[in-house]
């Protein structure tokens, strides 16, 4: 990515990440105790890259935290691993499964039972725990209505929720982390980001991502209108049966509740083309947790869901 | 990949932006088709004939059930030219608070105005903020004009009517188009219901704005965010690594550029330039985030700001603004006290005055105010902690915008734009003159030659107006010893003495590069407190201020003694002579120094004019 220096004009890309790497300096420099999302999905890799590029030469200052549901794709779970030890991080994952066995929650029962929710409880007390002041995470507003009205730095009070009628006014690119013991602050660094962007900007800079991204072979079935993998997650219902085609993965969330969708794009300039031409949203498309009514997300965002 | 276009858009509940935003994102084929799908079920449920598109933008469950938008949204869409990001904000009471929000960052304003009811109070309202907050373009959409039966008469009446009140008003750019939202009509496609419009559609208009050149290039601004320093040293090199983070807010910084820091005054040059992840940059220009190395070893944290020797921002612990309050839970009074952020630099700051509250509707002043609550705004007088290094907001959207904290609640209480230092003295107000600095034919500058008796100041400055005079700039020679004999024939040698002598003599300089005049100042000038103070003077009022230190050795300068003062010193017969039996104090960060190895006095001026040609368009 070179600017054209004549004009003295930045590429769109190079303002998105001008911007982004704005963001995460004036994190680093006012608050205490930062710390990353890191789930291994597209848009955390394209978060944690554009980390490294901020504080260059230095490592990244602060830890990253993955919310492990336990129902995570093993792939994806081996890509963390791989990529924290290639970046020397200091991986700190806070675990559903804990807050099961220790009765904070109780797991939804059935065969569309999803430990999605739940992991907004295990977010909160990972944070509380490690006493973050400020977490970073990879929401774009253009993924959803509620996440279009979410500011930059966005405040959350003790319990961790979000109040979207009482938000702090943002105003150039002055940011106001202010807060108190106990509360703290999500940051989007990639707020202004599309999906679009995000996946020409992983061309460019040629980011490595968990292979589940790319067209290959798998094993799905056909449910509610998307595709779920078969995984030691996933089950048949009554009538369904395990179809072999060719798909490739939008988002990465939980295999009880991400599907693929059927594509032939094996590399990172075949997704750009895809997505250029995409009529459905990566979430509409494969994500049935939005799905549950049309206010899902603003609802799971008030508790304090990411 | 094409620039990056940010549009804010103003208009009421029913004047139909939400709609017309919707048909923008429709017709240029940004809505998905769950979006879309979803959009049509909702419309069937509430009776509507086609898909409302307005439900595409009304993103919160609170808006959809009242059918208003409440905060400032952001949406995206991009065209094979360019990418855009509106910052949709809604109509209502809550109406300034969202659109300043909104209008801060915003390339483009949208102003809707439904063409059935003409240019209202709130078009008004929303073309004062547009140009409060700097917005460079305006795009002045009339609505509804499948309701007047695409009248171009109507459209003319309402166009003429808004530049009329638009005269009032800094409005560097202003567009009309007749559209209707509902239809589409001007929207993406030219509408053949109005071919007397020949001018683009809404949307090519805006594909088409020109804005690389509404930034700042030419004042260089850069405050230090984070400092950068590896210490590592198993990798080797790394250790000595010490990067000045930030986000360039004005000009252009090149490796070998000399450089200012502020507040220290400490003058060193730029030795690189990185990009993000370590990519080496020749020329790095407002808007990039960058990592600095620079020369030496200097103090520099978060908070300060780098800039070029001559050419600095003002610094002051107190400044003039206007302020817009964004809080409904308190309101602004004098001598109240908040936490300010500007640039990377966090104060606390008292509120030493309330100027007036305007009536953004009228524009009236109420000089009677005595607060300011929530969507109002007013003229404010702020003293802070520590100084500020700004701009006028005007000249730099960066560097001339604030905001106030709660101190107690940390909630974001207001919005500032910065107009100027505040301008002192009690009883004498300051009259801007009718011709401005920028209409002079020549802009002039202060150079100020510090150095020992006989080091050769006046012989260098006398060859610089010399040479300037004939290349036809107006320059003057202020030369102390000359001085002496009438604006300054009442002070001695002591401290206090020499201490006025410098501030008479700068404020003349002042007054000469303020007329456009090159003013060259001869004077020992040995103590560095006067001098700076010279040099901010200087800087409260934005005009270049050159140091040049004559660093001639004292032996060599005893030995010229070109009018017999070190052998009278000597003898006793003067006290206090500067080297002999008062101190000189050199300059920390001169912008020039001239040794007796630069040769001659000529040449020494050869080496200054070099200087001058750089900093003078």
């Amino acid at each position: 990515m070179t600017a054209t220096t004549t004009t003295y004009e930045q590429t769109q890309l190079e303002l998105l990440e001008a911007e982004s790497v704005h963001i995460f300096r004036e994190v680093s420099a006012t608050q205490e105790k930062p710390a990353l999302l890191f789930s291994g999905g597209k848009d955390s890799v394209v978060m944690l890259h554009l980390a490294a590029k901020a504080f260059w030469p230095s490592p990244i200052p602060f830890p990253v935290m993955h919310v492990d549901t336990g129902e995570n794709f093993d792939e994806v779970i081996a890509f963390r691993d791989q990529t924290v030890d290639r970046m020397g991080l200091n991986l700190i994952i806070a675990s559903v499964q804990d807050d099961i066995d220790a009765g904070r929650i109780v797991e939804e029962i059935g065969p569309r039972a999803s430990r999605n929710r739940l992991q907004t409880v295990t977010l909160l007390r990972g944070i509380a725990e490690n006493h973050f002041g400020a977490v970073f995470g990879g929401a774009r507003r253009d993924e959803e209505k509620a996440r279009a009205k979410e500011r930059v730095f966005s405040f959350r009070d003790e319990f961790g929720q979000w109040d979207p009628r009482n938000q702090r006014p943002e105003l150039w690119n002055l940011y106001n982390g202010r807060h108190r013991k106990g509360e703290h602050i999500r940051v989007f660094p990639l707020s202004n980001w599309t999906e679009l962007d995000i996946w020409s900007y992983i061309r460019d800079e040629d980011i490595a991502l968990p292979p589940l991204y790319y067209a290959h072979r798998r094993e799905v079935v056909e449910r509610d209108g998307m595709l779920l993998a078969n995984t030691r997650f996933t089950g048949l219902l009554a009538g369904e049966s395990w179809l072999e085609v060719t798909v490739r993965f939008r988002t990465v969330g939980d295999a009880t509740c991400t599907g693929c969708v059927e594509s032939t794009a094996a590399d990172a300039d075949a997704v750009v083309a895809e997505v250029a031409a995409a009529r459905i949203t990566e979430r509409g498309a494969t994500r049935a947790d939005d799905r549950i009514s049309e206010a899902g997300m603003e609802d799971r965002k008030k508790e304090g869901y990411f | 990949m094409p620039a990056l276009l940010r549009i804010a858009t103003a208009g009421s509940v029913d004047d139909g932006k939400s709609t017309l935003i919707g048909r923008l994102l429709y017709d240029s084929k940004a809505i998905f088709e769950d979006q879309l799908a979803a959009v049509e079920v909702t419309s069937r449920a509430r009776g509507n004939d086609g898909p409302d598109l307005s439900l595409l933008t009304d993103g919160l469950r609170a808006e959809r059930e009242q059918g208003i938008t409440i905060d400032v949204a952001y949406r995206y869409f991009a065209t094979p030219k360019r990418k855009f990001i509106i910052a949709d904000t809604p109509g209502h009471i809550q109406y300034t608070r969202n659109m300043v929000t909104g209008a801060s960052t915003a390339d483009v304003g949208l102003i809707l105005i439904d063409a059935r009811n003409g240019v209202l109070e709130q078009s008004r309202r929303h073309a004062f903020l547009a140009s409060l907050l700097g917005i460079p373009h305006l795009v002045v959409c009339v609505n509804k004009m499948d309701l007047v039966g695409f009248s171009r008469e109507r459209f003319e009446e309402i166009r003429e009517e808004f530049r009329s009140f638009a005269m009032k008003l800094e409005v560097p750019d202003l567009t009309f188009v007749p559209v209707s939202a509902l239809t589409g009509d001007n929207v993406v496609q030219r509408s053949a219901a109005m071919p007397w419009y020949e001018h683009a559609s809404l949307l090519h208009l805006l594909e088409d704005i020109h804005v690389a050149s509404d930034r700042n290039l030419i004042d260089a601004r850069f405050p230090v965010q984070y400092v950068i320093r590896p210490r590592q040293t198993a990798d080797g090199g790394l250790h000595d690594f010490r990067g000045y983070a930030g986000t360039i807010a004005g000009g252009v910084f090149r490796p070998g550029d000399d450089v200012t820091v502020l507040p220290s005054g400490f003058t060193t040059t730029v030795s690189a330039v990185w990009g993000p992840g370590g990519r080496r940059i020749a020329e790095a220009f407002a808007g990039q985030a960058v990592t600095m190395e620079l020369a030496g070893q200097i103090d520099v944290g978060r908070g300060d700001l780098i800039c070029r020797p001559a050419n600095r921002p003002s610094s002051s612990q107190e400044l003039d603004a206007m302020v817009c309050w964004l809080s409904g839970e308190t309101a602004l009074t004098p001598n109240a006290r908040y936490t300010i952020q500007h640039t990377t630099r966090d104060t606390k700051a008292v509120v030493n005055g309330l100027e007036y509250r305007l009536d953004i509707n009228t524009l009236h002043r109420d000089e009677a105010a005595s607060s300011l609550s929530l969507n109002e705004i007013g003229r404010v007088k702020l003293r802070t902690h520590v100084p500020l290094h700004f701009d006028p907001y005007r000249r730099n959207r960066q560097t001339g915008s604030f905001i106030l904290v709660d101190e107690a609640t940390n909630s974001t209480l207001a919005a500032g734009m910065i107009l100027r230092p505040t301008q002192h003295d009690a009883n004498v107000t300051w009259h801007d003159g009718a011709v401005s600095r920028h209409e002079r034919a020549t802009r002039g500058l202060t150079v100020w030659l510090t150095g020992l008796s006989g080091s050769g100041k006046s012989s260098v400055a006398a060859e610089v107006e010399r040479k300037l005079v004939a290349s036809g700039r107006p320059a003057y020679l202020l030369d102390g010893d000359n001085l002496r004999h009438g604006l300054n024939a009442d002070l001695g040698f002591s401290a206090s003495g020499r201490a006025e002598n410098v501030r008479r003599v700068g404020e003349v300089a002042k007054l000469l590069a303020d007329a456009g005049v090159i003013a060259l100042v001869s004077l020992v000038s040995p103590y560095r407190g006067d001098r700076d103070k010279v040099r901010e003077s200087h800087a409260a009022v934005e005009l270049p201020f050159v140091e040049v230190f004559v660093d001639t050795p004292l032996e060599m300068c005893e030995a010229r003694d070109p009018k017999g003062l070190y052998a009278r010193a000597r003898a006793g017969q003067i006290i206090q002579f500067t080297g002999i039996d008062d101190p000189y104090e050199a300059p920390l960060s001169p912008n020039l120094v001239l040794r007796p190895s630069d040769g001659d006095p000529s040449a020494q001026a050869d080496l200054l004019l070099a200087l001058l040609e750089r900093l003078l368009p």
